[in-house]
């Protein structure tokens, strides 16, 4: 498969993925509040084609493109969803708190801005024990009026640590237009007087989002402190389930629609002679079926024993205390 | 030797910086300017500023990034300059470092150590005096405890950073120029008990940090009126020591808890109503409480004295539940 079709099947598992939570939420197999991607897909997909497998991700309570994107299973996504114990999270976060040691991927956070600080002392960590990791930090625009955003930025200019701070501005916090919210609108200026080095990208073209991306995570790898990009991008569906869109134009959503980073991104690929009608559905089969199977594992999923609700609140005496401290020097 | 509760401390965490490389402390001017407190005077200049990290005035980040650097296996020792500046990292400590370990399916461990100076009886009035260490004891997913003895000082710090779970450190503002024996040999203690201070058979003190000196003043006096008082020290407000509590309050039949915490809806609550649960048959007396007036501390030294407790209140609270008034 072309790195282009690779690209097109990681937006699409996301978006189809999604649509069928939005049915499985309508139909109550799924709780709690639900935010979708959809229409953003081109930030994660192609944000995570800079980072390795060592580099640590921090996201969003918009987060199912990011955890897909990096590689979390859609099983484990959906049980997740269900708050079934086979979910990445164990069931006990949900859709807003997806978390999974194995990709290092630090949650899932549903306080706008609270993501930040966490990436800045998992860089400080790296830098502190000489790794040469990244940590992304994804937030939306709605995280930049938080005073998180500033503090952190600032502390990681300052410290020189190694944080991509990837901004994804969808121009509305929650309903708040952020010509409503900020009286500075140019996000990039914000992260430069941090001396930050900073870009805007088109978060709707998945090429520029990798493109982009990688130069930045290439100056942060080189030890040249944080990054800073903002992607222009745009939520399609409403902000969760219960959000009757009073505060956008309908016209405004479909003049958006049009630049649907799957669409735009598809038909570029057959232009080129890329991708082939055959080929494309061959790819839409796939995901479907992979999402029939995700589904199906969750149903089957467990629920947790209600004697272990108490569980992991600490963890257990003995259990992880450390046997031996790390030897100054070693 | 002899050696002040700020000397433990430092000991405490030169040590804890000797021992373990991942161990580091951060916090407002904890470096250059040697603590606000001078608890990390001299650090600096011995382990460096990588490991002595001065930062910016951002509490919700500095606390915030200690939980990440917990995560990403550090042993971080965070220094908050007083417990009312740390309501700016609140949301730090409450929504991700109590909640991410059971809402990660216990992936994900914070073994971080937040410390603070509380309390009142320096005249800083009502922004640097507060004891809001019963508030944070509310919380599961973080230990609290609470230093009020050289010993505690010197020891606690590095349980603390063994724990693999957030625990924070109350250390009463009034206690850092105490001064006092300690065994040369002195170190890691215990953070899961209460201690008796001082034994005894008729009435039950119960308190913690900056007021267990006060309440052993007040056990000396009612001594010497013939009324022996029992004192356990809390040390851990989270979790409490039931059975040590409970012990002592079944032998005594007699409670006093003091408390530097407003009363409503304090850590003074939380124990008179776990012992009324538990041993309501063994009670003599009601239980009295002793805590700090319902008013943001007030500067003057003669108001500040009469918000918080006093001995004389606990001895007249203990009287009480003897049946004496006055």
């Amino acid at each position: 498969m072309s790195e282009g079709m690779r690209l097109l099947r990681e937006m699409l598992r996301i978006r189809r993925f999604e649509e069928k939570c939005a049915e499985l939420y309508s139909a109550a197999k799924i709780r709690g509040f639900l935010h979708l991607y959809i229409g953003e897909e081109a930030v994660a997909v192609g944000a995570m084609q800079a980072l390795s497998a060592e580099d640590a991700i921090v996201a969003t309570y918009r987060e199912h493109g990011h955890a897909l994107a990096r590689g979390i299973s859609m099983n484990a996504l959906m049980a997740e969803m269900y708050g079934k114990r086979e979910g990445c999270s164990h069931g006990r976060g949900g859709s807003m708190h997806v978390f999974d040691a194995a990709t290092r991927f630090y949650g899932g956070s549903a306080i706008v801005g609270g993501g930040l600080p966490i990436a800045v002392g998992l860089a400080l960590a790296d830098k502190l024990q000489q790794r040469s990791r990244v940590t992304a930090c994804f937030f939306g625009d709605g995280a930049v009026a938080e005073g998180t955003f500033h503090e952190s930025l600032n502390l990681a200019a300052l410290w020189k640590l190694p944080v991509l701070f990837l901004c994804e501005n969808n121009l509305y916090a929650m309903g708040t237009h952020i010509e409503r919210a900020q009286s500075q609108i140019d996000i990039r200026t914000k992260a430069q007087s941090y001396l930050v080095a900073a870009e805007t990208v088109d978060g709707m073209d998945v090429t520029a989002v990798e493109a982009a991306t990688k130069r930045a995570a290439e100056t942060v790898r080189r030890g040249e402190g944080p990054a800073f990009i903002e992607y222009r991008t745009y939520r399609f569906r409403a902000h969760s389930m219960f959000d009757a869109e009073l505060y956008r134009d309908r016209s405004e959503v479909e003049a958006w629609k049009t630049r649907d980073p799957i669409a735009t991104f598809s038909a570029k690929l057959k232009q080129s002679g890329q991708a082939t009608g055959a080929v494309l559905q061959a790819i839409e089969d796939a995901v479907i079926a992979e999402i029939a199977e995700a589904v199906a594992f969750a149903e089957a999923g467990t629920w947790e024993p209600v004697e272990d609700l108490l569980k992991d609140v600490y963890t257990p005496a003995g259990g992880h205390r450390l046997a031996s401290a790390v030897e100054v020097g070693s | 030797m002899t050696t002040t509760y700020r000397e433990a401390l430092r000991t405490a965490l030169r040590e804890a910086l000797s021992k373990d490389a991942r161990v580091f402390l951060m916090g407002e001017d904890v470096g250059r300017y040697g603590g606000a407190y001078a608890v990390s005077k001299g650090l600096l200049a011995e382990f460096g500023p990588e490991r002595i990290r001065d930062t910016p005035l951002s509490e919700l980040t500095f606390v915030g990034a200690g939980i990440g650097a917990a995560l990403g296996g550090m042993r971080p020792i965070v220094e908050v300059m007083t417990v009312n500046f740390s309501l700016l990292a609140l949301d730090q400590i409450i929504n991700n470092a109590a909640t991410i370990r059971h809402m990660s399916g216990g992936q994900f461990s914070i073994p971080l150590v937040i410390r603070m100076a509380t309390g009142a009886g320096r005249q800083l009035a009502a922004q640097h005096a507060h004891s809001l260490e019963g508030w944070y004891a509310h919380i599961p997913g973080i230990r609290i405890v609470a230093p009020a003895t050289l010993e505690d000082a010197r020891g606690m710090l590095w349980t603390a950073l063994e724990d693999p779970d957030p625990v924070l450190i109350f250390e009463h503002q009034t206690l850092y120029n105490v001064e006092g024996p300690l065994a040369d040999d002195a170190g890691a203690v215990d953070i899961d008990h209460a201690s008796i201070r001082r034994a005894g058979k008729d009435v039950t003190i119960i308190t913690y940090g900056g007021t267990l000196g006060k309440a052993l003043q007040a056990a000396g006096t009612l001594a010497a009126d013939g009324i022996d008082a029992e004192v356990i020290d809390l040390r851990s407000l989270r979790p409490l020591d039931m059975d040590t509590i409970a012990g002592s309050v079944s032998k005594t039949h007699r409670a006093v808890i003091v408390d530097e915490g407003w009363r409503s809806g304090s850590l003074s609550a939380e124990v008179s109503a776990r012992l009324v649960e538990s041993r309501f048959y063994e009670l003599d007396a009601p239980i009295a409480r002793v805590c700090s007036a319902e008013v943001p501390i007030p500067y003057p030294r003669h108001l500040e004295d009469a918000a918080v407790p006093q001995p004389l209140a606990i001895i007249a609270a203990a009287r009480e539940t003897l049946g004496h008034r006055g």
